[in-house]
């Protein structure tokens, strides 16, 4: 019989664990009401959509705070700190902005699991910057299905802008086939002669990346490109895949590889004294984690494009333009190290948010704040290098797809020319 | 106690009526980890051996469930059968010579075998099969009778019905004959050797069979979640279903649905307590629930009827 008893006390238990849940993440969410006033007028309006009231807007997001990708954790703790800061001023249009950032340990099924309990738990507005290409994958059909916005997902997989196909999801940063198409586009223009050699990773970051090239340079991709190697993320060098592209005489150099193996490949192009012209992948450029290691004099004359700024860069550091990222950081996220680009990230993604929530103005329904979403022009936020705006349309779901290019100086790296267009 | 398993059913079929939504999707996945965490134990709790890569086929299961469906176009109904099929196959191939390893030896074997499978479905070649490190979605499967049931109910009856008959055949397995022979296999191995077991046969079989509970458990996680890929199945899969065969009693079959709905919901829970260190509060109440209940809660619950059976109450 006790067998029987503890089966109830099991469900029992169930059920408990839901409804206590349930109870917490209500006293969790509307509390402050600092606008009385602006709420009235709104009351009527605000009504339908869930998670918004005449007082709070609340959104929701998961990130790896554990597990493998938990470097990223930054990105959901500045997003907190930046709307912790809209609210401190009043909020969007009267209403506080609630995100509720949850832990995925960055596994899909989790992020499925915990996407529906933000929508149906907690019933939130839409879901904003969830990081990774696999869980936004797992969630992407979910939220279309259901109509509820999935916005700014943090991931550089080149699938998210297709709005025939995916109405409600909208990536944020430009794709890495994108920035590959830049750096074809400068080729092309600046050196249509080049003897081009490609090292890229075996996965699909550096098939993203080659896929790019290939439509950027179009029917001129066999003619310049001489020669291609790939890696896998289990060799301990490239130094082999190097010396095989030096020796097929290549005049230009492509590095689509992730910091440990572009740090490795300019070391041995500085060892063995090759000097081509070398492009660099965006996520690699990173002066402490890339340049430093594998020596800066190597590095000099390298160039990569960039559309938000690195703030590890000392040039940088002293921007007025990130005055307003500085102080916002020094009060509100303390904790964060403010030379981390996941922390620049994190504030331009929320900025670019708070922006399509303010031209919502008081229709807060999700066919509104997605259509607002694309309906972003010539919007410019300080992180971004001077001359890098965000644009949107119903049919143009990539807020980058600009870029600009810098040189490594010896020290840090530095803009020249003109804004580049990846479409 | 005859009456248990018939309460249990009834318990089960009623609750996704009172919960919401989201809480029976849960509980489907309670249902898939229950499946699986008793795979464990069949081989575990019952023949003695360590299995860490329990995940693997956790893994397999899902992905041969979703090519049955996507590229085979087999029916719903079809794809944990598929996943059984192959995961026995697999289980077998692998424990035939893995058995012979003793105690940790093969624990390490297993875990290497956990460590190795998201690797594998990244390869280029099985691509097409697969999706790559991208991943590939599956359509959930879609209620016949919306009006009754909604899709998540749907599902989660579907889970139900799958777990139902899992655990009928692993009742009877282990209180018949092959059970005697896991059970004298565990507790004195050169004894049951001598009664004429087939130590090793008796091994691979068990890690077949382990699999394919496991393989079937993937099978309806891929359905659950409608979407997998190699992140889905870190080793930390297989760690979670040692922790679900732990605390709710390694040798239990009905201890299995307490360790699921603990690999489920605590995670969750200590995500609400804390939003720093989830991992901490995770971790305390992991030993706290080990020190109350060393045997797990089935160990818990054998203890309290036999002080009763003293106490001659």
């Amino acid at each position: 019989m006790s067998t029987l008893k503890w089966l109830v006390v099991t469900a029992t238990g169930v059920l408990l664990v839901a409804g206590c849940e349930q109870k917490k993440r209500d006293a969790g969410g509307g509390s402050a009401g600092a606008s009385g006033s602006a709420g009235s007028a709104a009351a009527s309006t605000g009504g339908a959509t869930p998670g918004v009231t005449a007082t709070e807007i609340k959104i929701g997001q998961t990130i790896p705070y554990s597990g493998p990708a938990s470097a990223y954790a930054v990105i959901g703790k500045a997003d907190v700190a930046y709307f912790k800061r809209v609210n401190a001023k009043g909020g969007i249009n009267g209403r506080k902005v609630t995100l509720i950032s949850l832990d995925d340990g960055y596994s899909p099924p989790k992020a499925v699991e915990l996407t529906r309990q933000l929508v149906e738990n907690d019933g939130v507005a839409f879901i904003f910057n969830s990081l990774g290409t696999a869980n936004n994958s797992a969630t992407q059909r979910y939220l279309n299905d259901k109509k509820i916005p999935q916005l700014f997902v943090a991931t550089g997989a080149d699938k998210w802008g297709n709005p025939s196909k995916f109405p409600w999801t909208m990536g944020w940063q430009p794709s890495y086939r994108q920035e590959a198409k830049i750096y074809a586009r400068y080729l092309l223009k600046e050196k249509p002669a080049a003897k081009i050699c490609i090292l890229y990773q075996n996965d699909d970051f550096g098939k993203d990346y080659l896929a790019g090239l290939k439509e950027g340079f179009g029917d001129q991709y066999d003619k310049l490109v001489t020669k291609t190697e790939s890696y896998e993320t289990s060799d301990p060098t490239v130094d082999s895949q190097i010396i095989s592209l030096h020796d097929a005489g290549c005049d230009t150099f492509i590095n689509a590889a992730t910091p440990k193996f572009a740090a490795s490949a300019i070391r041995k192009i500085g060892d063995i004294g090759w000097k081509p012209l070398h492009l660099m992948s965006n996520v690699s450029a990173s002066v402490t984690a890339v340049i430093k290691p594998a020596g800066p004099d190597k590095a000099i004359g390298i160039i990569t494009g960039a559309y938000i700024k690195d703030a590890s860069d000392p040039a940088v550091a002293n921007d007025p333009d990130l005055a307003d990222y500085r102080a916002w950081i020094k009060e509100y996220a303390p904790e964060l190290d403010p030379s981390d680009t996941n922390a620049v990230y994190g504030y331009g993604v929320s900025m670019t948010l708070a922006k399509v929530l303010t031209q919502c103005g008081n229709d807060l329904s999700r066919e509104n704040i997605m259509k607002q979403a694309a309906n972003l022009t010539h919007f410019a936020i300080p992180v971004a290098p001077p001359g890098i705006e965000i644009n949107t349309s119903p049919t143009d779901y990539w807020p980058f797809s600009q870029m600009r290019l810098a040189r490594f100086t010896g020290e840090h790296f530095e803009l020249f020319g003109d804004v580049i267009n990846a479409d | 106690m005859k009456l248990a398993a018939p309460a249990a059913i009834v318990i089960a079929v009623i609750l996704p009526f009172v919960v919401s939504g989201y809480h029976t999707f849960q509980l489907a996945q309670v249902l898939a980890y229950a499946i699986a965490i008793l795979g464990l134990n069949l081989l575990t709790g019952f023949s003695g051996q360590i299995s860490l890569g329990n995940g693997a086929f956790y893994a397999l299961g899902a992905y041969s469930a979703v090519i049955a469906i996507n590229n085979l176009h087999l029916p719903y109904g079809v794809a944990p059968v598929v996943a059984a099929a192959v995961c026995f196959v697999l289980g077998y191939l692998f424990g035939k010579p893995a058995a012979r390893l003793e105690g940790l030896y093969l624990a390490l074997a297993t875990f290497a075998l956990a460590v190795v499978t998201p690797q594998l479905l990244k390869l280029d070649r099985l691509e097409p099969w697969t999706g790559g490190r991208g991943g590939v979605q599956i359509d959930k499967p879609v209620s016949p009778f919306p009006s009754v049931l909604d899709d998540d109910r749907w599902l989660y009856m579907y889970c139900l019905i799958v777990a139902i008959v899992m655990f009928a055949l692993a009742w009877n397995v282990i209180r018949g004959r092959t059970g005697r022979a896991l059970i004298a296999l565990r507790d004195h191995p050169i004894g049951a050797g001598a009664m004429g077991i087939d130590i090793a046969e008796y091994k691979a079989v068990t890690f077949g069979i382990s699999a394919m509970y496991t393989g079937v458990a993937g099978a309806l996680g891929a359905l659950i979640a409608g979407f997998i890929s190699p992140d889905s199945f870190s080793i930390l899969v297989s760690i979670q279903l040692l922790v679900g065969g732990v605390v709710g009693g390694i040798a239990s079959i009905f201890g299995t649905l307490f360790g699921a709905v603990f690999i489920e919901f605590v995670p969750n829970l200590a995500n609400q307590l804390s939003d720093n260190a989830p991992g901490v509060v995770f971790g305390v109440l992991l030993i706290l629930c080990m020190r109350v209940m060393p045997g797990g809660l089935a160990g818990l619950v054998a203890s309290a009827r036999a002080r009763r059976a003293h106490r001659g109450t």
